[in-house]
């Protein structure tokens, strides 16, 4: 089983400031456990000594010289291996990628590391985050810290993991179809996908252009709201990003929620979904009634063609997305007799068997002749999965949900089964489609102690909102329920 | 069935993939699965349906024009989800060196592929 985590983002700063402990001393109590616990887990696939020791270094000697220190200063953070960190080695969990080291730095690692963040290493993904369940990854599985025999989700397994295990105080991780919310679910962590736009994805190496989100993972909810704070926001490197400015998430997090309305669409209840699971979650629902909420019977009737629109959409962005590794400018290069030769044997032999399996629904749906049939038709039923959700907001705050039909399965139950894959994320992708924010928050575990997970979304920049309710559901106790 | 070998092997050469003949079938089986799954899309009716093609909120177009005003305050204006254009001004951008250097191949300042033109 797992070592509990210990610390939290106050914890460390009250550590720090009452000289308990240095950056430097927290960051290698961290490397250490890291070693110790890593070769079961799987979580990390580079560490980042030497840039964390120096970002520590610099947090000490601003504590020494009595600076006003950074709202992260000295936390230790994971980084999901999508995510580019100038150089230190970043695979996106492909074999395509092994010995790439990016240029620059992602704008959410530089906006960390200004306010004093340390950042421990990369995490383990489904390769280019591909996968429900991090057995994608080319570098191995990543494990569920609370069941060693079980997935941790995916695709950002190696970040829940790492934050469940106690391995990192906080994390980024990435979601397009509900890679960061599901294995928050199965690894029992807060995790929060952004409305899209919120974060920067400048840095970010691409799956899905018009889903994929940068958010964190966090051990509670004031943390969730810490890393939100400091990583939202407009960047003028990201053309998709918004000048919304971003509210005070601390404040909107202590709102008292009594009076929120909370729909609950009947249709994320139907067949399919786990009994431990949906007792659990209408237990979690009832609690945050008790506090005050008002429940809100919803329709959605789109919901059940979420996954077919998320398999075409998604991976018809991705193919065109991941064109660009040919060998040419980084990564792997195998050679050929001619340039196509060249290409064609660099993909073959740089990408795994998911990646190529997306790569090619995704061309076919693009292809002339079934573009209309296919990704035309998708992308309008995109449109009434969208309007489901704005038709709801006008009748409530907030939407509650199952994060995952069922708790984490096993390692191996699904790999045959691409299709039996994809449904684990048939509650999550919804929220992607539509573009809004979401999170996962632990609500109690199975009988036989695995974490189930309930998602509360709200409309687009509603983050403050969602803090609000998640904050009340932790404090009344509903994390174990 | 959906999808046909030669399907797979149209769609392998479009995405530039080489398959290895036993895994020609496995994909065929594979995509053939997950398109028929797909193919509840046709139980919909779409006819008066727009495509969703900007990740801008629905109601983004009406507050258009004032994007940028609606952007200060309310966090909540579907508006300001605008993306912005940034003025078109120069700035140095000094990164052959550091690029090149990720590059399998490279002759500064080209990277070096196999021969293109045969004469």
């Amino acid at each position: 089983m797992s070592t509990a985590p210990t610390w939290t983002v106050s914890s460390v700063r009250d550590a720090l400031l009452a000289k308990k402990t240095s950056a430097r001393e927290l960051a290698k109590e961290f490397y250490v456990q890291i070693e110790r616990r890593n070769p079961e887990l799987n979580a990390f696939l580079a560490l980042s000594p030497d840039r964390a020791y120096a970002q520590a270094d610099r947090v000490d000697a601003a504590i020494a010289q009595g600076k006003t220190l950074g709202p992260l200063a000295g936390v230790p953070v994971a980084v999901k291996d999508v995510i580019s960190t100038k150089g230190v080695r970043t695979t996106c969990g492909s074999k395509i990628l092994e010995n790439y080291t990016p240029p620059y730095d992602a704008t959410a690692i530089e906006r960390l590391e200004k306010v004093g963040a340390v950042i421990l290493g990369k995490t383990n993904c489904d390769e280019f985050a591909m996968g429900s369940s991090n057995e994608n990854s080319a570098y191995g599985p990543v494990r569920n810290p609370a069941a060693l025999n079980r997935v941790p989700g995916g695709s950002s397994g190696g970040s829940a993991a790492a934050v469940a295990a106690g391995l990192s105080v906080i994390a980024l991780g990435t979601d397009t179809g509900g890679s960061i919310r599901q294995p928050g679910a199965y690894c029992g962590i807060p995790a929060m996908m952004p409305t899209y736009g919120r974060v920067s994805r400048y840095g970010l190496i691409a799956f899905a252009s018009s889903l994929d989100r940068i958010g964190p993972f966090a051990t509670n909810i004031a943390d969730t709201a810490t890393v939100m704070a400091v990583i939202a926001g407009h960047d003028s490197n990201d053309s998709t990003s918004a000048a919304v400015a971003v509210p005070d998430y601390g404040a909107d997090m202590q709102r008292p929620v009594a009076g929120l309305r909370i729909g609950v669409p009947e249709d994320y209840f139907g067949a399919g979904l786990d009994p431990e699971v949906r007792s659990k979650v209408q237990a979690g629902i009832a609690l945050l009634e008790k506090l005050g909420c008002k429940r809100v019977p919803l329709k959605m009737p789109h919901t059940d063609y979420a996954i077919a629109t998320y398999y075409i959409v998604a991976t018809a962005e991705a193919s065109s997305n991941l064109a660009r590794y040919d060998g040419v400018r980084y990564g792997l290069r195998v050679q050929g007799n001619t340039l196509m030769d060249m290409y064609r044997k660099t993909r073959e032999r740089g990408f795994g068997p998911e990646v190529k399996r997306r790569i090619m629904l995704g061309t076919y749906a693009l292809s002339s002749g079934y573009y209309d049939a296919y990704y035309l038709r998708a992308q309008k039923v995109r449109s009434l999965i969208a309007r489901d959700f704005s038709n709801a907001f006008e009748k409530v705050d907030v939407i509650l949900t199952p994060t995952a039909p069922t708790p984490a399965f096993k390692l191996g139950e699904k790999t045959a089964d691409p299709l039996a894959m994809y449904l684990a994320d048939i509650y999550t992708v919804t929220g992607s489609l539509a573009g809004v924010p979401g999170i996962s928050v632990p609500c109690g575990n199975t009988a036989v102690g695995l974490p189930i997970g309930m998602q509360i979304f709200a409309s687009h920049f509603g983050e403050g909102r969602i803090l609000q309710l998640a904050r009340a559901f932790e404090k009344a106790g509903g994390f174990s329920i | 069935m959906k999808i046909s070998r030669e399907d797979v092997l149209r769609v392998a050469q479009l995405a530039h993939l080489e398959l290895a003949p036993e895994e020609v079938e496995t994909y065929r089986g594979q995509l053939d699965e997950i398109l028929s799954y797909i193919g509840k899309l046709q139980e919909l009716d779409v006819s008066n349906v727009e495509p969703m093609t900007q990740m801008r909120p629905r109601n983004a177009d009406s507050l258009r024009q004032d994007s940028r005003t609606a952007a200060s305050s309310d966090g909540a204006a579907a508006g300001a989800a605008e993306p912005e254009l940034r003025n078109d001004v120069e700035a140095p951008c000094n990164v052959a060196e550091a690029v090149l250097a990720e590059a399998p191949d490279a002759a500064k300042p080209f990277f070096r592929v196999p021969r293109v033109i045969e004469r």
